[in-house]
């Protein structure tokens, strides 16, 4: 196991920018959402690899509670969607702009 | 100074007192009078004189038993200022128990009179509430007085001066909505108290000289100092002394300050006869007598007062002859025999002064509480004549309708001695005392003066004489005029005797009045040797003239004449109803003269009141009313702050603090504007924005 | 390049891949599968990185629950492609260029910054790293309260998730 820590953190980045720029550019709830979760796992392989690096159990743990939170994240967010599409017959996060000031 | 005197106690430890019994009767009155019957009001205000009397009595007892040595009682500290003191202390000599003997006794005697006379007064003014109001003010003028003559200092003097004042002009204006028009009464006591308010002046100008040379105020200091700067100054004292003499012609009723007293008489008759006859007007004689050391070391001076004293007693018994009002001609009289007195302590004859000062108290209280008495005697009579029918006495004012009856006016008058003797018969008694016939007391008075001023001031003697002349003459006049003849009214028919309770003083006074000759007989003197205890305390000499047989035959032989010239045109052919005063026909535009009173108001009121108004009016017209409130309040005051104010309001708050609040409002309201572009709604924006935001905040590490 | 090297590009690109091809697809359910790929070889590197626990509750709860409680949804709702929208064209080349510049600003950081402690080959393992009973024993010792304000948290979403959805459903009937 030879592989250095800084590899995983650059790929971990290239995730991460990657999970951004999707929720930027996507106008599908369901996918936006996806690419959250993206960001999340990206941002979780980060923690795994200075865990193995500092030889710490720290970022193992917090990797559990971010897939937690995820977890009760993505039931709360998808049951929005839900209740979105039940009204709008659509999720198409544009169409979406009731807050305007 | 004080120090010697300080430990004297025993009876003269009682000094303060005469002042402050009657202050408490006063006191008593005011607070409880309200409540009492007017004859315990009144019984209380003689008390208080009464006891006031006795106290200086024991203070003249005392006096003479360590044979008239000055006494100084010390009783508060008043003004210490540097070296200046002036201290409530109280001084026991010869000469101001005589006055408090005068002031308390003639005082008492009034107190007691007054109680009958203001009970038929108040009804027939149509006020009894006002009978409390009046004991009041004696009693705090008696306390003035005692606080006058006693002092220790001309500053405490000062006070009494100013204290007797005020109640002199209280008790003239005491039926303030009567008299002419409503307001002639009110008017009168203005014009005493501005009169002597001019002369009041003369006094403090007096004093501010006497402080400055001196330095100090008590009489002791004082007339010790005196010699030194008469020796190196003498236009000091001078100065002093004239000064002095201002505030004499105000207060004691002197040429030219004389008018008040006679307008003085719409007081109620016992304030004429105890006020303005017996005791506040004798302060100024009082006041040279006093300052005898000072007078004594400039004799211009002497001879300034001397002849100011001699005019005014020739200058009033003319004026007195011409009189109808029986109070006008003992006013005149008064300042008349105010005038003998100054001229005799102006020519240093002080123990003659005092002398007469003594014996006029006596008979002049007498003759002014007698035409009281007629007075009310007619008012009586012409009650009974009106209101025959009614039997309580009505206010005066329902007469209204009828055309005024003056119950003073001698020529309603005649006949009265039948109706009232006890008054006519006093009356007699102060009229030849007055006069100066042998052996009254007048006689005795008047005669030492003129002696004096046979020696001393040939000019004045003169006028004292002819003044003497006039005097039988005026009193004779008005004897035949009120008592004798036929009743001239229907009033003067019915008029009715007073009381005894005004009678009683009435006799008291009268045997005064005879008998008061007696305290300073041509032989032993014994009123001179008393006062003289007083003078040799500064070492004045007093020496005693002996008597004069040609002077006082002359004097008595004037009287004489005059009382018989008075028969002539009064007695001989009383007057009828309605007939003119035969000394017209004799004396022509001259007699008007007196009646007018030489036309001295009327010559006031051109030279001094009238331009005065003239001036006051310029001032409240011009100075006061256009300049002060229309060109300074109006226009610079009010003007300037209403432009600043419209400044601050256009300016200032409009301008610049409403524009700041306004633009505060606007210009959020635009932002907000602005702002609300951004407020998309759209989530992705908003993502868009944050990523935005990483992107800056990482760029920003790492640039750092 | 060692076996290990070959293994960590392999599973990169695969990686990189996926999350690309999750992104671009139009399809819904294809993006959901690709995910799952993606998650699956995030796995994989975690078993790399001695995490075996983390990597096998990766598989379950991230690939298997939650993924399927995507399909599920999208499913539910409909694959259908969104209508054209002029709505915000602006947004997608602005954010590219934001993309770019923060993995610009990052491949800077990797390349000019690099912490000294990371730069270095990894150290060697200590015994039991990474097992299951290590991570429950820092897990239920050390942060015992956390856990419990996770469980406390899942029951609340829980709660919510069944408030809204019946409300919702309420609402239009």
């Amino acid at each position: 196991m030879m592989v250095p820590i800084n590899y995983f953190v650059a790929l971990s980045g290239i995730l991460f920018i990657l999970g951004a720029v999707g929720v930027l550019v996507r106008r599908n709830l369901i996918v936006m959402f996806m690419s959250v979760e993206l960001m999340l796992n990206a941002a979780n392989l980060a923690f795994v690899a200075y865990a193995r690096h500092y030889l710490s159990m720290d970022g193992q743990v917090f990797v559990f509670f971010v897939i937690a939170v995820a977890a009760a994240e993505v039931a709360v967010g998808l049951s929005m969607v839900i209740a979105i599409f039940r009204t709008r017959q659509n999720i198409n996060v544009d169409d979406l702009n009731s807050l305007k000031g | 100074m004080l120090s010697e005197t300080a430990t004297v106690g025993g009876i003269f430890s009682l000094a303060p007192l005469v002042v402050f019994i009657p202050l408490a009767g006063m006191i008593f009155n005011m607070l409880f009078g309200g409540r009492l019957s007017q004859k315990l009001v009144g019984g209380i205000a003689s008390a208080a004189s009464g006891l006031t009397f006795v106290i200086a009595v024991l203070l003249g007892v005392a006096l003479y038993n360590q044979h008239g040595e000055p006494v100084v009682v010390p009783f508060l500290e008043w003004i210490h200022i540097g070296a200046f003191q002036v201290d409530w202390a109280f001084r026991v000599d010869t000469l101001s128990v005589t006055m408090m003997l005068v002031v308390a006794g003639v005082g008492t005697l009034i107190h007691v009179y007054s109680v009958g006379y203001m009970h038929e007064d108040v009804i027939h003014q149509g006020d009894p509430s006002r009978f409390r109001r009046f004991f009041v003010f004696m009693n705090l003028f008696i306390a003035m007085m005692m606080i006058l003559v006693i002092g220790d200092s001309y500053l405490m003097l000062f006070v009494g001066w100013e204290g007797v004042g005020l109640c002199s002009y209280l008790l003239i204006g005491f039926w303030y909505e009567k008299g002419e028009n409503g307001i002639g009464n009110a008017i009168a006591g203005n014009k005493a108290f501005i009169v002597n308010r001019i002369g009041d002046v003369g006094m403090l100008l007096a004093m501010f000289t006497l402080f400055w040379v001196f330095g100090t105020l008590t009489f002791d200091e004082v007339f010790e100092l005196a010699p030194e700067i008469a020796a190196t100054t003498p236009a000091y004292i001078g100065l002093i002394t004239l000064f002095m003499l201002v505030g004499v012609t105000g207060k004691s009723a002197q040429i030219p300050l004389y008018v008040w007293l006679p307008d003085a008489m719409a007081g109620p008759t016992p304030v004429s006869a105890l006020i303005h006859a017996a005791t506040m007007v004798t302060a100024g004689v009082y006041l040279i007598a006093r300052s005898a050391p000072l007078y004594t070391l400039v004799p211009e001076s002497q001879n300034v007062v001397a002849l100011v004293g001699g005019l005014t007693a020739f200058f009033a018994a003319t004026i007195a002859v011409g009189q109808n009002d029986i109070k006008k001609v003992l006013a005149y009289s008064t300042v008349s025999q105010l005038g003998f007195m100054v001229a005799a302590v102006g020519m240093g004859a002080f123990v003659a002064g005092m002398f007469h000062l003594v014996s006029h108290a006596f008979f002049k209280a007498l003759l002014f509480l007698a035409s009281g008495s007629v007075i009310q005697g007619m008012e009586r009579g012409h009650h009974l004549e009106h209101h025959a029918h009614e039997h309580d006495l009505k206010p005066r004012k329902k007469k209204s309708k009828e055309p005024p009856f003056d119950p003073q006016d001698m020529r309603n008058m005649g006949g009265l001695a039948g109706r009232m003797r006890t008054t006519y018969w006093v009356y007699i008694v102060g009229a030849l005392a007055l006069a100066g016939i042998p052996p009254l007391s007048g006689f005795f008075s008047k005669d030492e003066i003129l002696l004096e001023a046979s020696h001393l001031n040939t000019t004045v003697y003169i006028l004292l004489t002819i003044a003497a002349f006039f005097t039988a003459f005026y009193m004779g006049r008005q004897v035949w005029m009120v008592f004798l003849g036929q009743p001239r009214s229907a009033a003067a028919e019915k008029a009715e005797e007073s009381p005894a309770v005004m009678t009683l003083p009435l006799i008291i006074l009268a045997v005064l009045a005879f008998f008061g000759g007696l305290l300073n007989l041509p032989g032993p003197h014994t009123f001179g040797h008393w006062l003289e205890y007083t003078f040799e305390a500064f070492h004045l000499e007093m020496e005693t003239l002996p008597f004069s047989l040609p002077v006082a035959l002359i004097s008595t032989l004037l009287a004489v004449v005059g009382i018989l010239l008075a028969w002539m045109f009064y007695g001989r052919q009383p007057l009828e109803k309605g007939q003119e005063d035969p000394l017209r026909g004799i004396l022509g535009w001259i007699f008007t003269g007196m009646q007018r009173k030489w036309w001295v108001d009327e010559i006031y009121h051109f030279l001094f009141v009238n331009p005065y108004i003239q001036l006051s009016h310029v001032f409240a017209e011009y100075v006061d009313w256009r300049f002060w409130h229309d060109w300074f309040h109006e226009v610079v005051l009010a003007g300037s702050f209403n432009q600043f104010a419209r400044f601050l309001n256009f300016r200032i708050d409009a301008g610049i603090i409403d524009r700041i609040a306004n633009g505060l409002g606007n210009g959020t309201q635009q932002i907000a504007g602005q702002m609300r572009q951004i407020q998309t709604g759209y989530v992705r924006n908003y993502a868009l924005s944050l990523f935005l935001g990483v992107v800056l905040i990482v760029g920003y590490i790492l640039l750092r | 390049m060692s076996l290990d090297l070959f293994l960590f590009f392999s599973l990169a690109v695969i990686s990189v891949a996926s999350a690309l091809a999750m992104i671009l697809n139009r399809n819904a359910i294809y993006s959901a599968l690709f995910l799952v790929l993606n998650f699956l070889t995030i796995a994989l590197f975690y078993l790399i990185l001695s995490g075996p626990f983390i990597a096998l509750a990766q598989v379950t709860v991230y690939a298997g629950a939650i993924m399927v409680l995507f399909l599920f949804v999208i499913m539910l709702i409909g694959p259908h492609r969104l209508a054209y929208s002029e709505a915000n064209r602006w947004q997608r080349p602005a954010a590219m260029v934001l993309g770019l510049a923060l993995l610009a600003e990052a491949v800077y950081i990797l390349i000019f910054r690099p912490t000294p402690a990371i730069s270095g080959e990894q150290p060697a393992l200590v015994e039991n790293f990474g097992a299951p009973k290590v991570l429950a024993d820092v897990l239920f010792n050390q942060y015992a309260l956390a856990v419990e304000v996770i469980g406390v948290l899942l029951l609340v979403a829980m709660v919510g998730v069944i408030v809204m959805v019946k409300n919702a459903g309420k609402r239009q009937t």
